[in-house]
């Protein structure tokens, strides 16, 4: 029996403001543990909780860009459960009015475009962070705790690992232009659960899905979902059934391993939260946070194919990230050529941040560094591979290409003269090469371009230089 | 008229981490019975065009600015606790 794989995808974004969702304590990664935190976050009686209106336009914001529809009449529930990572043994969430619904995205796997859609986004908060230790018991950290989050709900509309991995790219970008979360996997302010099921082709029921959890990558996502599919074929095909249950990812293994029999929404016993009113949104509040969402990655990658003419892979890769995108339109703005920028970037910079494992904002390298130096290679001051040097330079220390070709005495050598007399030299110097050439061993060249290149410290302009020394060799 | 079981009554303890006795369970059973009997007269009223009510003030939209002040200091924080290390709080290890 075949089986087709039904994938749903829940995203929580943690967003970067600077106050808790319901009290005014810093909502700031990497701070000494348990300094961040009140009385409100902590639970203590008689506190009162109240929203932060920041964190309600960025939902709204989000939600737009994801092409949701906002909830006029929006309000917050108590989700009720004990875990030591939540002090006040609840968790203020959005029940059955989230302020985001019927959204969708666009993905593309394979040249193939797939419409997701998105079911819901709603907000909630945080919890605490614990860490387990060997000894029998765990520590927890409440700075985390009331954190803004929202909370994001596919539609059951994923079939496989690959559309899992581009639509989670896909929100990821999105909600990075939009500017109101840091969405940095590592540090927990992008997290991924996903729900999989199986259904044998052609049925139009769902099968019983399994909630799998522990993703910290995209790609943990991927193997996840793909070890869960196999798992689940392997139980049906011999006969069993699938349990509703919620599953761990083991990054040791790369299996799946049960955590807990699935608990109903009923066993959470929601109810309307009591310390908070409920938001009323009209038009005007939702025009005015729609103003103010930037251009978003698919029209930025549709504007660089038709009007820089890249290519639609070249602009996808480019836009992924926001970052690396408006640092090349800044460097297109700064005079550089579009096309070479592109190949920079994807090249060389790229390159250089997997090794180094730093971002663009953390080398030195300047958008008018690099448009610098990409007008001294087109205009053949500089050949690409000197280029590479001065590079190195613009990336590690920063300045100007100009500067630093003059100072290094980096320029390129097109003085046919100059070319002709180190040619005449290293020739006169070759007797055994110019034979070798006479006999057919085209490797002669290459060992006296090498020569010539190892002579002038590889500032010989390349395509001259070969073709003096081919000139003067058929005159030997 | 819904029937009230003593295993309805203590699941719900579970979940909400009560202490109860089995003749307890008996007494509250009954007692909610009660309770969610008399609450379902309410089922004979036609609320179609009623609005739910989720909060009795008249107040919409109570929101404040995303201003960050200092949280308490540390001491304070892990002043009732009961046991901590460097700085967190000391749990029992739950794997969920």
């Amino acid at each position: 029996m075949n089986f087709e794989t039904i994938i749903g995808l829940e995203v929580h974004v943690e967003l970067k403001t600077e106050s808790k969702m319901f009290s005014p304590s810093p909502a700031h990664f990497g701070a000494e543990p348990n300094t961040n935190t009140n009385e409100i976050d902590l639970g203590y009686p008689g506190v009162l909780p109240v929203v932060n209106k920041t964190a309600v336009d960025w939902a709204m914001k989000a939600a737009l860009a994801l092409n949701c529809e906002i909830t006029r009449h929006t309000k917050f529930d108590r989700k009720n459960y004990f875990y030591p990572d939540n002090p006040k043994a609840y968790q203020i969430s959005q029940f059955d009015q989230p302020i985001g619904e019927n959204g969708w995205i666009e993905i593309e796997v394979n040249g193939e475009k797939k419409r997701i859609g998105i079911t819901r986004l709603h907000m909630e908060e945080d919890a605490g962070k614990l860490t387990h230790t060997d000894k029998g018991y765990s520590l927890v950290d409440y700075n985390r705790q009331g954190t803004p989050l929202i909370e994001i709900v596919s539609e059951p509309d994923i079939r496989t690992a690959d559309e899992a991995y581009a639509y989670l790219e896909k929100i990821k970008a999105i909600i990075q232009y939009t500017g109101v979360s840091d969405v940095r996997m590592e540090e927990g302010s992008l997290r991924c659960d996903a729900n999989i099921s199986l259904r044998p082709f052609g049925q139009e029921q769902f099968g019983t899905k399994t909630e799998l959890k522990n993703l910290n990558s995209f790609n943990y996502v991927r193997r996840g979902i793909e070890h869960e599919q196999i798992r689940q074929e392997q139980v049906l095909l011999s006969g069993g059934i699938i349990p509703q249950e919620t599953r761990r990812y083991d990054e040791a293994t790369g299996k799946t391993v049960l955590m807990r029999v699935k608990e109903g929404s009923d066993d959470y016993r929601y109810f309307p939260e009591p310390d908070l009113v409920d938001i009323v949104i009209d038009d005007a509040w939702i025009e005015r946070v729609r103003a103010e969402i930037p251009e978003l990655p698919d029209a930025r990658k549709a504007r660089y194919v038709a009007e820089l003419g890249l290519s639609p892979y070249d602009a996808m890769v480019l836009t992924l990230a926001k970052p690396i995108s408006d640092f090349f339109e800044a460097t297109t703005a700064a005079g550089a050529d579009a096309k070479l920028v592109s190949n920079w970037l994807m090249g060389e910079v790229s390159a250089y941040l997997n090794a180094e494992q730093k971002e663009l904002s953390e080398t030195a390298l300047t958008p008018e560094g690099l448009a610098g130096m990409i007008k001294l290679i087109a205009d053949g001051t500089i050949s690409s591979k000197i280029a590479k040097k001065v590079f190195r330079e613009l990336i590690e220390k920063g300045g100007d290409a100009n500067d630093i070709v003059k100072a290094k005495g980096l320029v390129q050598i097109s003085d046919e003269g100059v070319l002709r007399e180190y040619v005449t030299n290293t020739l006169d110097a070759n007797p055994q090469s110019i034979e070798d050439f006479k006999n057919g061993k085209d490797r002669a060249v290459g060992f006296l371009i090498g020569l010539i290149m190892k002579a002038t410290k590889g500032q010989a302009n390349p395509p001259l230089l070969n073709k003096i020394l081919l000139e003067e060799i058929n005159k030997r | 008229m819904a029937k009230m079981t003593k295993e309805e009554v203590i699941e719900v303890a579970h979940l909400a981490r009560l202490a109860i006795t089995d003749e307890e369970a008996v007494h509250f059973a009954e007692q909610l019975e009660a309770i969610t009997n008399a609450m379902e007269l309410l089922n004979e009223l036609d609320t179609d065009n009623v609005v739910p009510t989720t909060h009795v003030l008249p107040l919409v939209n109570v929101l404040r600015e995303d201003k960050a002040e200092a949280g308490l200091p540390r001491e304070t924080v892990l002043k009732n606790v009961k046991e901590h290390e460097a700085g967190q709080v000391k749990v029992p290890t739950i794997l969920e």
